[in-house]
């Protein structure tokens, strides 16, 4: 995001409200808020808007405390990648303490509104997301493995179950089908990214899969990861939750996940790996697809093909 | 306005006490509806 800066006569320079606007990561936070909200419109409980929007404010504003957060403890490799070097941090635009507190005050008083004005159960979910994001993956797993974003990917995976669980007030088996979708979409969305990324990552000593184990692997893990993504997308519509629209928007965006997949794990130009910058675009695209037809049916009230459900618990 | 309050400093710190004032006054306006939507029900059986 680019904000406008002063500068105090000693060099130092001001942040401005946009700087700490960038610290949220905006983009991320609106696909978590658009997965939420899909969550909580699936679930069998109708949820009066007040609450709704409290709950989407929470999740948005958790969302955003995990990005300050991750941005103030990965502050140090931000600066040695160009993709992360104009953040605000690296920048010298905002102090790593100030990001901190900023983050925790923000993560603090997203759990204690859902807990006071939704439910506790959607609030633990949301503390277990910052946590796992914060602790998990990024001053654990980021750094130490090639899988940090197979297991640190959960954290992103979960605000369909924390929408479900604030309309709700209980879990069930569906919405974690919802996360398992993302959660097996994260991996091959990365490392599409890190595939025309890994000098950025190798300068920075972060172990991505193409870095770690080479491109010839990451590519193959793509591919397989689609392969199994895209009928994990097509469930939703065999237990009740998509409808026709979902079914179709799985089944082509889904065949069109797995195609540029092969034609990652096929692509012979290293240098500019336009097959890679390609599928990444496409994943985005993919998810958003899958949770806007989800919302949509929704809305409109389209019946889902199948009604089989897996029931809940409290 | 003196130099000191027209310097891309002071206007940066206005610019971010105006934020926070609008997020202030958001919270408060949201925790005070969240508070009527969840006594409402208890209000009215109160009342029954």
């Amino acid at each position: 995001m680019k904000a406008a800066t002063a500068t105090l006569a000693s060099g130092q320079r001001v942040a401005s409200v946009g700087n700490y606007l960038a610290l949220l990561k905006p983009r991320v936070m609106s696909l978590v808020v658009f997965t939420g909200l899909a969550g909580m419109l699936v679930a069998p409980t109708a949820i009066d808007p007040f609450t709704a929007f409290t709950a989407l404010l929470c999740i948005a504003a958790g969302a955003g405390a995990s990005g300050a957060l991750n941005m103030a403890y990965d502050s140090d490799i931000d600066q040695l990648m160009t993709r992360t070097a104009t953040r605000p941090i690296p920048m010298g635009r905002i102090a790593r303490g100030d990001a901190l507190g900023f983050g925790w005050t923000l993560a603090a008083g997203s759990l204690a509104v859902m807990a006071l004005f939704v439910n506790l159960l959607a609030a633990s979910l949301l503390a277990f997301t910052i946590g796992f994001y914060v602790f998990v993956y990024t001053l654990w797993l980021k750094r130490r493995t090639p899988q940090n974003i197979v297991i640190g990917g959960l954290a992103g995976a979960l605000p369909p179950a924390i929408g479900w669980a604030a309309a709700a007030g209980s879990l069930a088996l569906d919405p974690l089908v919802l996360v398992l979708i993302i959660f097996l979409w994260t991996p091959p969305h990365f490392w599409a990214l890190s595939l025309y990324r890994s000098e950025d990552y190798a300068r920075a000593g972060v172990p991505m899969l193409p870095v770690a184990r080479g491109k010839k692997a990451a590519r193959r893990q793509i591919f397989a990861y689609a392969l199994v993504l895209a009928p994990t997308g097509l469930v939703p519509a065999f237990i009740g939750l998509g409808g026709p629209l979902y079914a179709a928007a799985a089944l082509g965006f889904g065949g069109w996940f797995v195609f540029d997949a092969w034609l990652v794990m096929r692509e012979r130009d290293e240098t500019q790996e336009p097959a890679a910058r390609r599928l990444f675009g496409v994943s985005i695209l993919y998810l958003f697809a899958l949770f806007a037809a989800l919302i949509i049916e929704h809305l409109m009230g389209v019946p889902p093909v199948a009604t089989l459900s897996f029931g809940g618990w409290a | 306005m003196s130099d000191e309050e027209g310097s891309p400093e002071a206007r940066e710190r206005r610019r971010r006490s105006i934020a926070i004032a609008l997020v202030l006054a958001g919270l408060a306006i949201l925790f005070f509806v969240m508070t009527i939507v969840r006594l409402q029900g208890h209000v009215t059986a109160f009342f029954q």
